[in-house]
């Protein structure tokens, strides 16, 4: 019975259709490994498909620890690791808030909290480019213009509290509030039954909040380019300037291997906890 | 232990009244029953007791303590919900021992606590289990297990059976009965089943609109209703209402059944009833009789005012310990209750006896209790 289901044209269709539309989204990254695995004179003169005659990693090499960006010649290992500084505490503080904010806007509801929560919606359509000035402005006031920490990651932290929020809103909104009535009668307070009873329950949507920004924070290009200066850039402004920063010819091997070294933590991420975001996203749309 | 007592309660949302001064006065030890249907606020009530809301107006009193002031772990009260509300991610003895750490209570106390509630709900196999792990009854057992270690002076139970299958629910009836028993405290136990306020209660509040309608016994509730809505709530199939006129000859008051196309009908009135009717001859009012007050002439009990008539049979539901004759009286449709191996055909005639000194009387209008 399966395989007479398999063969029906309806099927057929469906799944060229799905091949198709995975080998679009697969091609530039083919073409960027390839690339990368080719020297100069080979990436003249063969085709942009074609596969290397060996693995050579020298292009790899050359973008980790010796290409040149901006003033200086090391490579965007530096650079990467400005990424990873700025991603984790961005990360897990936007997460922390947006949990917290959730329980609230759902458990404590306050006068207002209606109005507060359509205020944060907001949020989430604000396009990157509105924030640049008040936040250069704030930041300025604060003293912290340029830094990548606390710069930077305040305006991911900032900006990413409206998702972050309704995220963890939509969750909490499943969670039947007779368990916080429960609590309470139990003796516990408004933290313990957030640490207790609503965080230990939380994982599927700490997991979707987590990959959502930590892709966002860690491709974001514009924030980062604003915000930061010289050897306090994260990696995608580093790429950047890597391609800007020619010399005599364009080295499309070295660029291709940075920009797949900048793009290996984000497939990391959703390589191993994919299935959850997957799972968090059904759940919060169901119940929300 | 555990006196509840409750004076003129008033709850508003915005501007919408809920509850409208609520008196209520239990004795130690009693178990009180908040019956009425689906937002008649019975569960608002709970909640202002148990402090979860907080009331727009009156006192409450526990063990003779205003608690209005007092949050809800400071109140001395358990609470059982309809979701249990079980934590989800704690083993069912850290569910019990929740309550209790919070509380600062010495693990040797708790340890013991732990001990005698595992014993008394029979919770020893499954301690180590999560909620998720386990049945419906038997959530719900964890979910009483968790209150009676508080050892509370008051027991608030939130329509707690109403997600079990029928046959669970009454094993759970018992089982909560019992427990009442052995820990001798103060319950009040909110459910919209009237089964459940018959059989569990000894003081019933039936509630309609944010109002208590009645407050006392089951007994008193069942037979000797407030107005035509506790009458009509009580009881199950419900008690049948018959429009009829009062009339008069000869010195004697009787009632006319008022026919759609047949003739009108005449009952006869017992003479303890008709002094309290005489203000009403000549009006319209709302005769009020049970179903197992309406039998076969052969279950009828003798030295009863008994009154025969001939009725139609429309329509039998055997339920095997008696059968229910569905026929109507001059138009109005009824409900009896007869004898099993009484024989009943549909279609045809069958002698009914109403017991007319168990009748009840309402006004047409206000629905309130004449006779």
């Amino acid at each position: 019975m399966h395989t007479k289901e398999f063969l029906r044209p309806g099927r057929f269709l469906l799944y060229g259709l799905l091949s198709l539309g995975a080998l679009f989204f697969l091609l530039p990254f083919y073409v960027m490994l390839v690339t990368a695995f080719k020297t100069m004179p080979e990436i003249y003169s063969s085709g942009i498909l074609a596969l290397p005659s060996h693995l050579n990693f020298s292009a790899w090499q050359h973008a980790w620890s010796s290409a040149t960006i901006g003033a200086a010649s090391e490579g965007i290992h530096g650079y990467f690791l400005n990424s990873f500084i700025l991603v984790i505490p961005a990360v897990i503080i936007s997460t922390a808030f947006g949990a917290f904010n959730g329980y609230v806007l759902t458990h404590w509801r306050f006068r207002g909290s209606n109005a507060f929560f359509y205020a944060l919606l907001l949020g989430t359509i604000i396009p990157f480019q509105i924030v640049l000035l008040p936040m250069a402005w704030v930041e300025g006031k604060m003293g912290i213009a340029g830094t990548l920490i606390p710069g930077l990651m305040l305006v991911h932290v900032i900006y990413g509290l409206a998702f972050t929020t309704l995220f963890f809103r939509n969750y909490y909104v499943g969670i039947p509030h007779d368990l916080v009535k429960a609590a309470r009668v139990d003796g516990a307070g408004f933290f313990r039954i957030f640490f207790r009873i609503m965080l230990p329950v939380s994982t599927p949507i700490i997991m979707v909040t987590a990959i959502w920004q930590f892709t966002m924070i860690w491709n974001n290009f514009l924030f980062g380019v604003v915000f930061t200066q010289g050897g306090q850039q994260p990696v995608t402004v580093a790429i950047n300037d890597l391609v800007d920063t020619v010399t005599s010819v364009h080295m499309w091997n070295v660029d291709m291997a940075a920009a797949t070294f900048a793009a290996l933590p984000t497939l990391v991420v959703y390589l191993i906890a994919g299935k959850y975001f997957v799972r968090g996203l059904t759940a919060g749309a169901v119940k929300g | 232990m555990g006196r509840l007592i409750l004076r003129d309660i008033h709850k508003k949302f915005g501007k919408d009244e809920v509850l409208h001064g609520i008196n209520i006065e239990t004795g130690d030890n009693q178990f009180l029953i908040l019956v009425g249907p689906s937002g008649c606020g019975k569960t608002t009530l709970l909640n202002v007791i148990a402090g979860l809301e907080r009331e727009s107006g009156g006192d409450i009193l526990i063990n003779d303590r205003r608690v209005n002031a007092l949050s809800p772990k400071d109140r001395d009260i358990a609470m059982v919900f309809q979701s249990y509300a079980l934590y989800p991610s704690m083993s069912v003895r850290d569910n019990i021992l929740f309550g209790l750490i919070n509380r600062h209570i010495s693990k040797g106390d708790r340890e013991q606590i732990l001990q005698d509630v595992t014993h008394m709900l029979q919770l020893e196999k499954m301690l180590d289990r999560r909620p998720r792990q386990l049945s419906g009854g038997q959530q719900q057992r964890v979910a009483i297990g968790r209150a009676i270690a508080r050892r509370p002076a008051l027991f608030l139970f939130d329509e707690p059976l109403s997600n079990l299958d029928a046959k669970l629910r009454v094993e759970m009836r018992t089982e909560i009965k019992r427990l009442h028993q052995e820990l001798k405290t103060t319950m009040v136990y909110v459910t919209h089943d009237q089964v459940e306020a018959m059989t569990m209660g000894d003081l019933i509040a039936v509630m309609n609109d944010g109002v208590i309608q009645q407050l006392g016994t089951p007994d008193t509730v069942y037979n000797d209703p407030a107005n035509r809505f506790v009458a009509g709530f009580m009881g199950s199939p419900s008690m049948n209402f018959i429009p009829v006129t009062v009339r008069q000859s000869d010195g004697t008051l009787w009632l006319e059944t008022q026919g759609g196309d047949s003739s009108p009908g005449h009952l006869p009135l017992p003479l303890s009833t008709q002094s309290k009717l005489k203000a009403v001859e000549g009006e319209d009012i709302i005769l009020g009789i049970r179903p197992e007050q309406i039998t076969d002439p052969g279950s009828a009990r003798e030295g009863s005012a008994l009154h025969t008539v001939e009725l139609r049979v429309e329509m039998i539901e055997p339920t095997g310990a008696d059968t229910l004759v569905f026929t109507r009286l001059n138009g109005t449709p009824l409900v009896a209750r007869a004898h099993p191996s009484t024989a009943l055909t549909q279609g045809t005639n069958t002698s009914l006896s109403f017991h007319m000194e168990r009748a009840v009387f309402f006004g047409v209008g206000d629905g309130r209790r004449l006779a």
